[in-house]
């Protein structure tokens, strides 16, 4: 089984050379850490900045330049910052190339729900609708099932959607699938699981073709 | 050149009355207009409709304002930082519009730039878009949102100048440039106000056409929500 970081790890994969990347808040977060150095990678927090750098040193925190988390934050070389109407415009426009982000449940026809708790947690969409709505790849990153043990991988989202139809890919402690339209196509298993405990911790129709390699991080 | 400073805050505020729509500039507690919500509270106004994208934390901000329960209504994208708003919200004493961040800042921007409505991607299939008008372009589904109409909008730059040209430092730009022009009035408050001249023409980021009041802001906190550092190796 994954933790988060190794979570973060296996999407770091899928980060390609000269791709724009929105990170999400949370596990997703962490994949600027893990992605290869070899590679031209560009990351965009939506509050209006491009080519994010690692955290200040002790004492070089900027009050005004921060991430969509609200903590402090460096840029690189070649960066830039904007305003939040052009943000969003790189988002609707899709020039950003991967979009990953947390969820709270993911159905088998890509529909997402990320947001809100009717009646016990309502902090907000943020961004997460526009981005859903715009971008073509969309990497879900998530624990497979919720604290209760439920499966977070559904038939039908029950909670209030942040988008429809709009998840390609969810990378979990347990797998990686890919969201086809006839459900979540099982492509890895994480070390040590057996595709069993995939099937048993996933609601949704899961599809299982052949062997199923277990995932290299 | 057309002069838009005021000397002070209390200048700057002028006419801004109960019950009105005001719009605040920031992301979380960054480049928030610090001393205009100051002056806010002081002078106790209230059913306001704030649009801002967030709601402050319990003792900064908006919070300040929520705090006094001088506002009515939030429109906003995100509001999980603060527990009395978040208790406010749950027990029905605010009314809250939960509004797509792209979308809240294209709302500012169109009625900024004279178009009453667009059609935006962003929440289509969702209560979002619950009785507003859909339309498909090009195989996908799009919902119409109208732009926001305020009486006042709020903003802070890190430098301006007599004229109202304003240049933004940072992230603090954020939500601050859409909501310029936006309102009937609106207000800036910048860390370092310059006479005219004084800024490059080609490094402006902000024309002074859409401002109508400018003043020094003074004793900026700029709080960090968020203090992320790591160690030197």
């Amino acid at each position: 089984m994954l933790n988060k970081e190794g979570i973060a790890k296996r999407i770091a994969k899928e980060v390609q050379d000269g791709y724009y990347v929105n990170l999400g808040i949370g596990i997703p977060t962490l994949v600027a850490n893990f992605v290869r150095e070899d590679i031209s990678v560009e990351f965009q927090s939506e509050n209006g900045v491009l080519g994010m750098g690692p955290f200040p040193f002790e004492g070089e925190e900027d009050a005004d330049v921060i991430n969509a988390g609200k903590q402090t934050i460096t840029t690189m070389p070649g960066a830039s910052f904007f305003d939040s109407a052009t943000s969003f415009g790189m988002i609707r426009g899709k020039h950003v190339d991967l979009t990953i982000l947390g969820a709270m449940e993911v159905a088998e026809n890509g529909d997402i729900a990320n947001w809100k708790i009717p009646g016990k947690m309502v902090k907000g969409m943020g961004g997460a609708m526009d981005l859903v709505a715009s971008a073509e790849n969309i990497i879900v990153a998530m624990m497979h099932t919720n604290r209760a043990g439920a499966s977070k991988l559904l038939k039908k989202c029950r909670l209030p959607l942040t988008g429809v139809g709009c998840v390609k890919k969810i990378v979990t402690n347990l797998a990686v699938l890919e969201v086809t339209n006839e459900g979540f196509l099982l492509l890895e298993r994480a070390p040590g699981i057996t595709v069993a405990e995939i099937e048993k911790a996933t609601e949704g129709t899961l599809i299982i073709n052949g062997e199923i390699p277990e995932m290299i991080i | 050149m057309i002069r838009k400073t005021v000397s002070n805050v209390q200048e700057a505020l002028k006419g801004v009355e109960d019950g009105m729509t005001l719009m605040l500039g920031g992301f979380g507690l960054c480049g928030i207009p610090e001393n205009t919500i100051t002056e806010l509270v002081r002078l106790g106004i209230k059913d306001l409709c704030c649009i801002s994208n967030n709601a402050g934390v319990d003792d900064f901000g908006l919070g300040l304002l929520l705090q006094q329960r001088q506002v009515q209504k939030m429109i906003s994208s995100y509001v999980g930082e603060n527990d009395e708003f978040e208790r406010q919200m749950l027990s029905d004493e605010l009314e809250v519009e939960l509004t797509p961040q792209g979308t809240l800042a294209e709302k500012c921007r169109a009625a900024q730039a004279g178009f009453p409505a667009f059609y935006t991607p962003a929440g289509y299939g969702t209560e979002v878009a619950e009785g507003k008008e859909t339309r498909e372009f090009n195989g996908k589904m799009y919902v119409l949102e109208e732009a926001f109409k305020a009486d006042y909008s709020f903003v802070k730059a890190w430098k301006g100048d007599e004229a109202g040209n304003l240049i933004f430092k940072g992230t603090a730009r954020n939500f601050n440039p859409c909501m310029c022009g936006a309102a009937k009035i609106t207000v800036a408050e910048v860390e370092e106000l310059v006479p005219a001249g004084a800024l490059d023409p080609n490094e402006i980021h902000v024309p002074g056409i859409f401002i109508q009041r400018i003043f020094q802001g003074v004793d900026y906190e700029k709080r960090i929500e968020q203090r992320t550092v790591r160690k030197h190796t």
